[in-house]
């Protein structure tokens, strides 16, 4: 086989560091002329409070700056740029416009302590969004305050205990199947509850009869995650939740695949008690390269009192903040979430409509399955239980196979989770994504297996087009260098 | 594509026959009753009328934890790069070097800033961050207390509260100086004891007043007990003496370009001594070579976190705020060196200008907030008159502190106009 060369002789491919760029003196940066006298900080603050100047602190022109994030941008992959298939993370198309409203200026200047009359829009927001939330979940009452996913894992699961708790036993353990998300094992802990970890069965289904089982008065609840990470509806979930009520515990659903089911399926109608929503998977607010996201924990009412501080109420002056909530878990952030991304989700929820939400949701289911009949002849399916979002394959060769992916313009799918299958390949498009762009990346995928077979090395130390070849994350560990040094 | 996925004669199938399978009693069979979808043009208009209905276009003296500082224009150029907006988690390390190489700077900034050895990526806000702090304080130590002074902005103290209550921690509050608005060491001193894992101090404190960490960690360390050092205005940075002398540091970075926006998206930060970093949340990126030799960055220490970890990992987090981190990042490169202070000087000229026009409650130094004391007028009829003329006051503080009634937490950023300020300080009757 033929060795590509790395050769980037363009400064946008070597662009140095900040701290590389800068010169003693050098600013990009412009302050109004002060306006009050000059205050000496020795002598406001004294001495030893005031620092001397920061060491290797940055020192760049404005251009540099500019020129230096734009090249960087140019070494990332995006879904402005094409297919992005990681298995529940739902990366589907960030609609602009709600870029663009989020930016509104009467939304990005409001100060969380300005008096509740003078911030009634944003309330009128929020309002507008919680009942969009419950409405599609078909739970009564919902929290925009967790900031992510696993934060809205942990809000819910103090909210069971403080239930439990309520009813007088907050019990011991937590059911977890083995599918999950890592992030559903650590809140549990960090609620104080025992992880009880549950085997799939042969269909990538919980194994209701051993659920059956193990569920006794020491289970507070089960953290079930719907569709499952293999693409999977729980079929039997309402089955589920019958004996978890029966036994007077509680279902916990992870939404982070509720891009499968809105419009179609909604958890509140058949036992689950409360369940968190990612609202940059399911309601396209952007990644931002991890961040920033929002978990929204929608609930049935015997759970509303414990919903966390504060919350809004209408009044006959207007909208406010109620703190009076003695039930509440408390509060789980400073003040009341991260309001950039709500407005973002209502504004995805106002272009789609009821209608559209469903279209999107069949469109994802769709693309997904579309991808599973191309690919099944050539890779094999992890479990044969019919897809939803989401489609899981596995090969030994997955992390390999995801390198060479790039060389064929595509971001990888997710590799090697759920930890359950063996060399996990999890797939999901989302409904965003073409026919064209679909057939392209089955394409791929397809010549990858052959590759395997006939030239296996071109797989194996690939990526081989980037701009970085193949990065050894092996010494990054061994040896952490974890800042720039002077050297 | 239909016909593919079920074998069928082209038209058999429909879109619904993708869910046929599940059971009936989950199938929703109503349409969701939301409002019919709407136009780009509509929705526009929608959050325009409702940023319409929020106060807008005044002058703000509000601070507590949030603050009013100009954004520069190219903080928005460059996060609205579709190639940083839209990427995920850099986990495929080949394609994501651009937001890898951003967060390695990042960290290396907090680095310089904080005075510590170490910087994550950023976690959800300051409250969570210095949460998450106290209880990798208690990890280190092996203890089982937190004692938190009162001077620590009162809604991080009740996320605290919240985070820590099933993990079989105590928490204990120490009180201020009345004088100074300072910890009052000798409160401080009582509330240590031999379970006492971390101590909790903001500086510049929620009364905007500069805290002597230098002593404060003396008397931890003396327990055998870790400082966590928070700060909520990070701009104070740029001026005041880094807390070398704690052991954890965890902050807010709003004041860096991040629009106030009703309390987030923000990003918390934490930073440590290096020798605590197998014990912190959140992600880390590292630096490393590629396979042609060149220098490349990865994610990496993930032992510590909930994908490989589990139930024992350091904690839950996953989702960060990475773009926001990425604000901060385009804002300190802008400021620079010399820029930052010049900023942190301006603060600090402002708010001694009206603080120099008002009782303020405390002695103690102050960089850009100070508490005020209202004298005839009551701190509601300061704010209706200083409403007629578009500013918004400060923070009454008996919300939080039932005992400073009539006192005012104001703050004065560089964007504070002198007139405006003139205006409050009449408002106050000064």
């Amino acid at each position: 086989m033929t060795v590509i060369r790395k050769v980037r002789p363009h400064p946008s491919q070597n662009e140095a560091l900040l701290f590389e760029l800068s010169s003693p003196g050098k600013s990009g940066y412009q302050l109004p002329k002060l306006d009050v006298p000059a205050v000496d900080p020795v002598e406001a603050l004294g001495s030893a409070n005031v620092r001397q100047e920061i060491p290797d602190f940055v020192e760049v022109s404005e251009v540099d700056v500019i020129r230096h994030f734009t090249r960087l941008s140019t070494w990332n992959y995006a879904i402005d740029l094409g297919l992005y298939p990681l298995g529940s993370c739902t990366m589907k198309y960030n609609p602009r416009v709600n870029e663009a409203v989020a930016r509104t200026e009467g939304l990005t200047w409001i100060h969380p302590y300005q008096p509740d009359q003078s911030a009634q829009g944003a309330f009128a927001i929020l309002d507008a969004l919680e009942r969009a939330l419950a409405e599609i979940t078909g739970m009564d009452a919902v929290t925009l305050q967790p900031a992510a996913g696993a934060h809205g894992e942990l809000t819910g699961i103090l909210m069971v205990r403080a239930a439990l708790e309520a009813r007088g036993n907050p019990r011991k353990k937590v059911l977890i199947p083995d599918s999950a998300h890592g992030t559903n094992p650590a809140s549990v802990r960090m609620a104080g509850y025992e992880v009880l970890n549950v085997a799939s069965n042969e269909r990538g289904m919980l194994d209701v009869e051993t659920l059956a089982r193990t569920v006794d008065e020491s289970v507070a609840a089960i953290m079930i995650t719907n569709p499952n990470t293999l693409g999977v509806f729980e079929a039997r979930i309402a089955e589920v939740a019958r004996i978890m009520h029966a036994r007077g515990a509680l279902v916990y659903m992870d939404g982070a695949n509720m891009n499968a089911l809105a419009g179609i399926s909604r958890p509140g109608d058949y036992g689950v008690d409360l369940m968190h929503l990612n609202l940059h998977k399911t309601f396209s607010t952007p990644h931002g390269g991890g961040g920033p996201g929002s978990g929204p924990v929608a609930v049935k009412q015997p759970l509303e009192p414990f919903l966390p501080l504060p919350r809004i109420q209408r009044t006959p002056s207007g909208w406010s903040w109620n703190y009076d909530r003695p039930q509440s878990v408390g509060r789980v952030r400073a003040f009341y979430g991260n309001f950039g991304v709500l407005v973002r989700a209502l504004a995805y929820i106002m272009a789609h409509g009821g209608d559209g939400l469903k279209r999107a949701t069949l469109d994802a289911l769709l693309n997904a399955n579309y991808l599973r009949k191309l690919l099944e002849p050539h890779y094999e399916i992890a479990y044969h239980a019919p897809s939803m979002h989401e489609c899981v394959f596995r090969h030994e060769a997955t992390g390999a196979i995801a390198k060479r992916l790039i060389d064929y313009g595509f971001h990888p799918y997710t590799v090697s989770f759920p930890l359950i299958v063996h060399g996990a390949m999890m797939i999901e498009p989302t409904e965003t994504e073409s026919k064209q762009e679909l057939d392209g990346f089955a394409e791929a995928l397809i010549a990858i297996a052959r590759e395997l077979k006939e030239t296996p090395e071109l797989v194996l130390t690939a990526p081989h087009t980037t701009r970085t070849a193949k990065v050894d994350e092996v010494a990054a560990a061994r040896k952490p260098v974890l800042k720039w040094r002077r050297p | 594509m239909l016909d593919t996925i079920f074998d069928t004669p082209a038209g058999a199938a429909t879109l619904e026959d993708l869910y046929a399978h599940l059971p009936q009693e989950v199938q929703f069979h109503g349409p969701l009753t939301l409002p019919p979808g709407k136009s780009e043009y509509e929705i526009v208009d929608y959050f325009r009328a409702r940023g319409a209905e929020n106060a807008n276009q005044h002058a703000n003296f509000l601070g507590a934890g949030v603050y009013h500082h100009y954004r520069p224009v190219l903080v928005d150029a460059v996060v609205s790069r579709g190639e940083f907006l839209t990427s995920y988690t850099p986990y495929q390390a080949e394609i994501s070097q651009g937001t890898l190489t951003a967060i390695f700077e990042f960290q290396t900034m907090i680095c310089q800033l904080t005075g510590m050895d170490v910087a994550n990526a950023s976690m959800y806000d300051g409250s969570t961050a210095m949460t998450e702090a106290a209880m990798m304080a208690l990890r280190i130590t092996g203890r089982n207390a937190v004692a938190v002074a009162r001077t620590v902005h009162p809604e991080y103290r009740d996320v605290l509260r919240t985070y820590t209550r099933h993990q079989a921690v105590r928490i204990q509050e120490f009180e201020y100086d009345p004088e100074t608005g300072q910890v009052d060491l000798a409160s401080l001193e009582q509330a240590l004891d031999a379970s006492t894992g971390a101590v909790v101090i903001q500086s510049p404190n929620f009364f905007g007043v500069v805290e002597n960490a230098k002593q404060i960690a003396d008397m931890a360390r003396g327990k055998g007990a870790l400082l966590v050092f928070l700060f909520t205005e990070a701009v104070s940075l740029g001026l005041l003496e880094p807390p070398r002398d704690a052991d954890i540091v965890a902050g807010e970075l709003q004041s860096f370009a991040i629009a106030p926006s009703y309390g987030g998206p923000f990003a918390g930060v934490l930073a440590c001594k290096e020798k605590y970093v197998r014990q912190m949340p959140g992600r880390l990126v590292g630096e490393t070579r590629d396979a042609a030799g060149h220098r490349a960055f990865c994610l990496t220490l993930a032992a510590r976190e909930q994908h490989i970890r589990r139930e024992k990992a350091t904690s839950n987090i996953c989702t960060n705020q990475a773009l926001i981190a990425l604000m901060a990042t385009v804002f300190m490169a802008l400021y620079g060196k010399q820029g930052l202070r010049e900023l942190a000087e301006q603060n600090l000229a402002k708010a001694h200008y009206l603080g120099g026009k008002l009782w303020r409650r405390f002695k103690g130094p102050y960089f850009n907030e100070f508490v005020a004391a209202t004298g005839p007028r009551s701190p509601e009829e300061i704010d209706r008159r200083l409403r007629e003329l578009h500013i918004l006051g400060g923070l009454a503080l008996d919300r939080f502190y039932p005992e400073l009634n009539n006192s005012v937490l104001l703050c004065c950023t560089e964007m504070a106009a002198r007139p405006d300020m003139d205006a409050v300080a009449e408002a106050f009757g000064a």
